[in-house]
């Protein structure tokens, strides 16, 4: 917990020093000509309160004696792992094969080798899903979904519902 | 995994028919029509002048069904439009995205290098041009432009002048006035034309240099004055109203309404959406729209509308370089 | 009196069957899209906008009214249901909703929040009804000044309470504001922390991708992790005895509730300030001046109440401007006003004189969508309920799949897809380590208001900080705001202070 506690306010500490780093694009100070402050300060002046905090974080937890808490369940981290990949490669998947393709495989593989349901159920839903997106989204609501190669398999659905 | 296969195979055999179809249709050039909705992307974030005027026309071309496939409005108005131009950019040769300009079509890569250059796109059409006029609270003495050059003067600087984001269109204008008249004004930036507009009313700004449509429903309550009008000629609505042209100030300033499309847009489909933005610049809805808001409606197209976006990027080129000159010294 | 013949006659107009139908089908559809996550009232007006030239006028601005109140209603269930705020006015919601439906008292949360937005939405139709016209002056008098001093007030509500750690609930609100300055600085006309050169950035980071990434996508990783160690979440059911017994419940309120309408009404009113800030408020008041403080954003059904109640009074509020001065105070309100410019409507001044049959037909069918909107929420509790009674996996899959789709619909960007991973993952750590996430999704809420009207400030008043304090208006809201922000501490310093402090240390 405590490693947890203190690799995370390191992070802050970096990710704020990075937000500075860019925010000294645009004038920092109070510019005396507009009147007001400059387009960087508050990003900038705010991002060093960040690091100052962060820093103030991981002071105290230097004083502190380690917990016997783990900051992971081990066994369950697999699990979460597991759904952030398959997450990720689903969303890099949607720009290529589509939305159609992409998220009905990750409905297949939460469903029936992550979550062990049955071909029913498994396959009802996705099924079903893409059938939802497509009438809910592209039919009633007009917001076009990306489909990747799968494009031209649409333009007779096209033709009958819009 | 049998299933996934099989589903699989399923698809890959439609893919296959889809696409010997798509081919077919696509060889019988002339008559060309979308195969799906086309992506109308707006420079403009969502409830702005641009975006309203968008919308009007997605609802004009929908109800005169001058499209045979919807036309889609998706706002891209990230970094003053810099989003919607890498946007188009990226999907060159696509005939299926047609996006809605304003000024910022210049301005925006001007100001910022984001690696678009605006004569690589296909020009379709220009709808209209809109106008800017001076503005005051009704409440202010001010009555001609002399009276506000005198007071703007006698604030030493600190005259409030209200306008949407610097280097867009008011700050422009704005900083004309400045150079012509040698004057100094306070700008303050609002987000967009109709917060400009509730500012003067309220009184938290001293003046203006609104479109007639953002003002128009304050100016019929008695709420807003207009001064002068930066047209060659007097606006319709306002026929008391002088030009600054008149007034011996040349100043005139437009902002363009038009629609451009991707590089290399098939030939066909832009003899597409040329004649579909035709029919509509003919229809009554436009053209009353028009006159109640005081726009020049001033069909383009083509090559003349790419060499008028030229010579206005040039323009743009040379007003920035002054106001940039001027916030160094 | 005169008022009342004029909305006699508007009440013909609003119960012909044609416009009935027409709030009915509005209301039920604005209900769907603001229930899921992503889609609010925006994009429902948005999508019907075109099709408004088919009926009359006056039926078509009903229309796109009903599914604006349909999904002022829509956005709680989302909020409840998943714990995904579906648009930044239903934040709040969250707060207490979730916890309720994680204790099986979804059903009772539900009612809550409809019956709620139910009295929000008719007090202020009223106080809309009797002082339209001369409240407009109101919203003209804010400007830049009043308008900072009116989001720091609303958020000084907010940070004078909390239990959480100090450091870390800094850190958040550090990180939301940051955040919130990426994409173009509308003072300078610059684009700055656009991360290298990425166009996504451009237009900013988006209140819905942070709120679905860490209230979505981050809430599903951290229940799948916990679900093993800590006992499922209680299945949720719901019988008549419980809807009932949800609007008994609902009269002890009255107090909350009314707060909640007035401050609604009025801060929803001001161009610019809008629902979210009023949503907040009204919750942060409901816990600070509440005998029971400390049961807040564990499942204290006034948690619910107060907000749904201001956001729906604050979404009729915001008509208010937009018909009397033709200004929106927000995206919706805004394509409401392109609707009417579009049917040669002018609104503004003007409006209430020239088209009275218009105007008071608008405002009769307000109270018609309100009623149609509390029937048909209610009628669908059991459904909603009945959804959350999937197996975990199910839901998580189906849920996951919204958090893509949702996260893509509004902008159209894979971008935003992506941060919304990448947000869901940071929330999840985040979370882990204790660090609260409410006050970071505020922050990106407030801060470019704050900013953007501190800055122009600034500038009009050439560099005068103390403009702020000197204009009445604003002035008032900044000693309000102190006083938000200082009593709690005091309170908490006075009654044991010292007890709270020593384990922290």
């Amino acid at each position: 917990m405590l490693v947890a506690d203190r690799v995370i306010a390191i992070a802050i500490m970096a990710l704020s020093a990075y937000f500075m780093w860019h925010a000294t694009a645009l004038p920092i100070g109070w510019n005396g000509m507009t009147g007001g402050p400059g387009g960087g300060a508050f990003p900038f002046w705010l991002s060093l309160i960040m690091l100052l905090s962060a820093g103030g974080v991981l002071v105290r937890s230097l004083g502190q004696e380690k917990s016997s808490q783990h900051f992971f369940d081990s066994q369950m981290l697999r699990s979460v792992i597991a759904v952030v990949i398959a997450l990720f490669v689903t969303i890099a998947l949607i720009p290529l094969v589509g939305a159609y393709v992409a998220l009905p495989l990750f409905i297949f593989w939460y469903l029936k080798i992550y979550g062990r349901h049955g071909w029913l159920l498994t396959g009802i839903l996705t099924l079903g899903t893409p059938v939802f997106l497509f009438f809910f989204f592209e039919a009633t609501l007009k917001i076009l979904l990306p489909k990747g190669v799968t494009e031209p398999l649409f333009f007779p659905l096209y033709a009958m519902f819009f | 995994m049998i299933y996934k296969m099989t589903r699989r195979a399923a698809l890959a055999g439609v893919a296959s028919i889809a696409m010997i179809a798509a081919g077919a249709t696509s060889a019988l050039a002339e008559n060309w029509k979308p195969q799906k909705p086309v992506e109308m992307v707006i420079m403009a974030g969502q409830g702005g002048g641009a975006d309203r005027l968008a919308r009007l026309f997605q609802s004009i071309i929908q109800k005169e069904k001058l499209s045979s496939m919807p036309i889609l409005p998706v706002n891209k108005g990230g970094g003053s439009g810099a989003e919607a131009l890498r946007y188009l950019k990226d999907n060159a040769g696509d005939a299926h995205k047609i996006m809605a300009t304003l000024n910022s079509y210049y301005t925006t890569p001007l100001r910022t290098d984001i690696g678009v250059d605006i004569e690589e796109f296909t020009p379709i059409a220009r709808m209209a041009l809109d106008t800017f006029v001076l503005w005051v609270n009704a409440d202010s003495d001010i009555q001609t432009m002399d009276d506000w050059v005198a007071a703007v003067k006698a604030s030493g600087g600190e005259w409030k002048m209200g306008g949407t984001g610097t280097g867009q269109e008011d700050s422009l204008v704005t900083a004309m006035l400045e150079k012509e008249f040698d004057i100094k004004v306070t700008y303050v930036p609002f987000k967009g034309g109709g917060d400009v507009a509730k500012n003067l009313v309220g009184g938290h700004i001293d003046s203006t240099v609104n479109n007639p449509s953002e003002q128009m429903g304050f100016w019929q309550a008695g709420k807003s004055r207009p001064i002068a009008a930066f047209t060659p000629e007097r606006l319709e609505v306002f026929p008391d109203v002088p030009t600054a042209r008149e007034l011996g100030h040349d100043i005139v300033y437009w902002m363009q309404r038009s629609f451009v499309a991707p590089k290399d847009m098939p030939a066909e489909a832009v003899t597409y959406y040329t004649e579909m933005f035709q029919k509509l610049a003919e229809t009554e809805e436009w053209q009353t729209y028009t006159k109640d808001k005081a726009l020049i409606a001033d069909f383009l197209t083509g090559d003349e509308l790419q060499a008028y976006f030229i010579e206005e990027r040039d323009k743009h080129a040379a007003i920035l370089a002054d106001m940039e000159g001027d916030g160094s010294s | 009196m005169d008022t009342l013949a004029l909305l006699a006659d508007g009440f013909a107009t609003s119960l012909s069957p044609l416009n009935l139908m027409i709030v009915l089908l509005g209301v039920t559809a604005g209900l769907f899209i603001g229930a899921m996550p992503g889609l609010g009232s925006v994009n429902g007006v948005a999508i019907v906008l075109p099709l408004t030239f088919i009926v009359p006028p006056s039926s078509a601005i009903i229309l796109l009214c009903a599914i604006y109140y349909g999904a002022m209603y829509g956005g709680a269930i989302s909020s409840i249901l998943l714990g995904i705020p579906g648009a930044s006015t239903a934040v709040a919601t969250t707060f207490d909703g979730r916890p309720l439906a994680q204790q099986g008292k979804a059903g009772l949360a539900l009612i809550a929040a409809a019956v709620a937005s139910f009295i929000g939405g008719t007090i202020s139709v009223v106080l809309f009804t009797l002082f339209a016209v001369p409240l407009a002056d109101l919203a003209l008098a804010f400007g830049p000044a009043e308008e900072f001093a009116l989001v720091l007030m609303a958020f000084t509500t907010f940070v004078g309470l909390g239990g959480d750690d100090k450091l870390k609930t800094i850190i958040m609100i550090c990180l939301g504001l940051v955040l919130s300055t990426v994409g173009l600085d509308l003072i300078s006309g610059q684009p700055r922390l656009i991360f290298g050169d990425l166009p996504g950035f451009y237009s900013g980071i988006s209140f819905l991708v942070l709120a679905i990434g860490v209230y979505g996508i981050g809430e599903i990783l951290y229940t799948i992790e916990s679900s093993r160690t800590a006992p499922q979440v209680t299945p949720a059911r719901i019988t008549l005895r419980d809807l009932v017994d949800g609007i008994r419940t609902m009269n002890r309120m009255w107090r909350t509730m009314s707060l909640g309408s007035f401050l609604g009404f009025f801060v929803g009113m001001l161009p610019a300030a809008g629902a979210t800030p009023a949503a907040l408020m009204a919750y942060g008041i409901a816990r600070s001046t509440s005998k029971t403080p400390a049961s807040f954003g564990k499942g204290n059904l006034e948690g619910v109440a107060a907000p749904e109640t201001a956001n729906n009074a604050a979404s009729t509020g915001s008509l208010l401007p937009m018909l009397t001065l033709g200004i929106p105070g927000s995206p919706t309100t805004a394509l409401l006003l392109g609707g009417m410019v579009m049917w040669g409507l002018m609104p503004g001044p003007m409006l209430f004189i020239e088209q009275p049959e218009f105007v008071w037909g608008l405002i009769s069918s307000l109270y018609t969508a309100n009623f149609a909107a509390v029937a048909i929420n209610i009628a669908l509790i059991p459904l909603f309920v009945w959804a959350l009674r999937m197996p975990f996996t199910v839901l998580c899959a189906l849920v996951m799949v919204l958090c893509i789709v949702g996260g893509f619909a509004p902008s159209q960007k894979m971008h935003d897809v992506w941060l919304i991973a990448g947000f869901g993952v940071a929330g999840y750590l985040l979370r882990k380590a204790d660090y609260p996430l409410a006050p970071l999704v505020l922050a990106l809420v407030l801060g470019p208001l704050m900013e953007k009207s501190f800055r122009q400030t600034l500038i009009a008043e050439q560099g005068n900080i103390f403009a702020f304090v000197e204009r009445p208006l604003s002035g008032t809201f900044i000693a309000l705001a102190a006083l938000f922000f200082v009593l709690p501490l005091v309170k908490y310093l006075r009654k044991g202070g010292a007890r709270s402090i020593a384990p922290a240390e």
